[in-house]
């Protein structure tokens, strides 16, 4: 665990050499995981059918189109699976052997995941190119401001999210229940991070509760700078939050692993 | 028979007394399905408070497709889920050889391997749901009603388990099956709406491609007295035919595999 910085950096290109030939090599698991993340897709047809008629608090049907779109271009970029991963290792005692190298596990998870992006965007660019071309671009904002905002937001949401399963994949040396508490990790996820609908649509006093969530920024965040009008004070405050929610999980994540590591006695060989 | 019900005692025993090892996870399990049905009724309730009926359903009737997805998914968690995962770590691991000598059927030993039985909350959640319901419509279903929805909720656990045992014996050739389950999972999802309310691709996915309609949908609507005989039958007979299909791959799974060990 003794890494400098330099030697996790000149390690990178390899660690993402690896991360890309793993994702070719598990290509039928990697197919069924962005299976899995096209709830969005579910969640549009079902409330399109409800706004069909009329638009439903403020949100007519096609901006239901482009906000659960741009969900799922978000959800693509964004979502892993590492707290499986990592708890997973731990039980099975391979984690032995990703303690043996000289890079903190977190960067070699990190890379790995990290290496998957470019093929997930295979998928989420020609869903881009649909949101566009169907609602015409006039349900996605077109402030300057936002589409570069975007590009930290995501990177945020990104490093957040990742945290955010890398602390609950740390419980897994501690607990054996990581599995349940990452099942209702996700239960909660999906409903204040905007995955099943837009926030705007809870009930006020949990909407309240879940403006101060870390899950609103790992999803919501960069939808919402995507397909809504924000004024440069709610940009900002959005920003700050994200920065603000990153920091603290990763140093959670980081501390958690820590003190889960020095309890590790390898499990098999 | 006799046998096979021994079988399945002892393993129920057994998984009792690894629950009543851990008995700080009653609790932990007891806050988990409060905080499941939480979020499992909450998008209910946003899409009910800004519509009286969505595709013909009110709210107490989607309520009872919400007990029914309760209830299937405590079973599925409870019993269904944790079996399998445990016969993939058996493929995975070998162990999965011992099970096919022994003198008993192999499918009937691994499909009720292991339990969860503090999943038992969450069926209780899931009828408190269907009562409060009624309660809300105002009026008791009739005893014929009854009998249908229950037989039917019977069916609709079949299917879903001819789903997973699919899915299981996709493992005897992809071994790497977890996240297979966790996509079943997924789609299983939406069996917490009434399949009316998709629009109709997705309503066709729902019904014949993966029926997640003939879980709950459908026996929902037998308690609420709404469903004709035609679609009754459709619902017990497309169960059936999954369980058969199921049984089917499964004993060509059984007949292609080679021991992971040795």
């Amino acid at each position: 665990m003794r890494s400098g910085p330099w030697r996790t950096l000149r390690a990178l290109p390899t660690l993402l050499r690896i991360g890309v030939a793993e994702t070719v090599a598990y290509r039928a698991e990697f197919l069924v995981w962005i299976l899995t993340t096209t709830q969005p897709l579910i969640m549009l047809g079902l409330w399109t059918r409800v706004a069909r008629d009329a638009p439903f608090a403020g949100y007519s049907s096609s901006r239901f189109v482009a906000y659960f779109l741009a969900t799922l271009i978000v959800r693509q970029l964004t979502g892993n699976w590492v707290a499986w991963q990592l708890s997973e290792d731990v039980r099975s005692g391979t984690m032995a052997m990703r303690l043996l190298r000289p890079i903190h596990p977190f960067f070699a998870y990190a890379a790995s995941h990290a290496a998957a992006i470019p093929f997930r965007s295979f998928v989420a660019l020609p869903v881009a190119f649909a949101l566009l071309a169907s609602s015409g671009g006039s349900a996605l904002t077109s402030d300057p401001a936002q589409l570069v905002a975007l590009v930290p937001s995501l990177a945020m949401a990104w490093l957040l999210t990742f945290s955010f399963l890398f602390a609950i994949g740390s419980l897994a040396f501690f607990l054996t229940q990581t599995m349940a508490i990452a099942n209702l990790y996700f239960g909660l996820f999906s409903l204040f991070s905007g995955y099943l609908m837009p926030l705007k649509l809870l009930p006020p006093a949990i909407a309240a509760v879940g403006a101060w969530l870390p899950f609103r920024f790992m999803l919501s965040v960069p939808v919402e700078l995507l397909t809504e009008p924000l004024d440069r004070a709610q940009l900002a405050r959005l920003l700050a939050g994200q920065a603000a929610w990153t920091a603290i999980t990763l140093a959670v994540a980081l501390a958690g692993w820590r003190a889960g590591v020095k309890r590790f006695e390898a499990v098999g060989g | 028979m006799t046998r096979y019900l021994r079988v399945l005692s002892v393993q129920l025993r057994i998984s009792m007394a690894s629950a009543m090892a851990y008995r700080a996870n009653f609790v932990i399990e007891g806050v988990m399905s409060l905080a499941w049905m939480a979020i499992t009724l909450l998008p209910l309730i946003v899409v009910f408070s800004g519509r009286d009926t969505v595709a013909g359903w009110t709210a107490p009737a989607a309520l009872i497709v919400i007990g029914y997805f309760m209830a299937v998914r405590a079973v599925l968690e409870g019993l269904i889920s944790p079996s399998l995962v445990d016969l993939v770590e058996k493929i995975r691991s070998g162990s999965f050889d011992y099970v096919l000598l022994k003198p008993i059927d192999a499918q009937a030993l691994v499909s009720a391997s292991r339990y969860e039985p503090w999943k038992v909350f969450d069926l209780l959640g899931a009828l408190a749901v269907v009562v409060y319901a009624f309660v809300k419509r105002g009026e008791p279903p009739a005893p014929a009603e009854v009998a249908l929805g229950v037989a039917l909720f019977v069916t609709g656990l079949a299917a879903t388990y001819a789903l997973w045992i699919l899915c299981a014996a996709a493992s005897f050739w992809v071994v790497r099956l977890d996240n297979l389950m966790y996509l079943l999972g997924a789609v299983f999802d939406t069996a917490r709406w009434p399949v009316q309310v998709f629009p109709g691709a997705w309503r066709t996915v729902f019904t014949f491609v993966i029926p997640v309609a003939i879980m709950t949908t459908y026996p929902a609507m037998a308690l609420l007295g709404t469903i004709d005989a035609t679609q009754a039958l459709a619902t017990a007979g497309g169960a059936f035919a999954l369980l058969a299909i199921s049984r089917w791959v499964w004993r060509i799974a059984i007949r292609n595999y080679t021991s992971a060990s040795s």
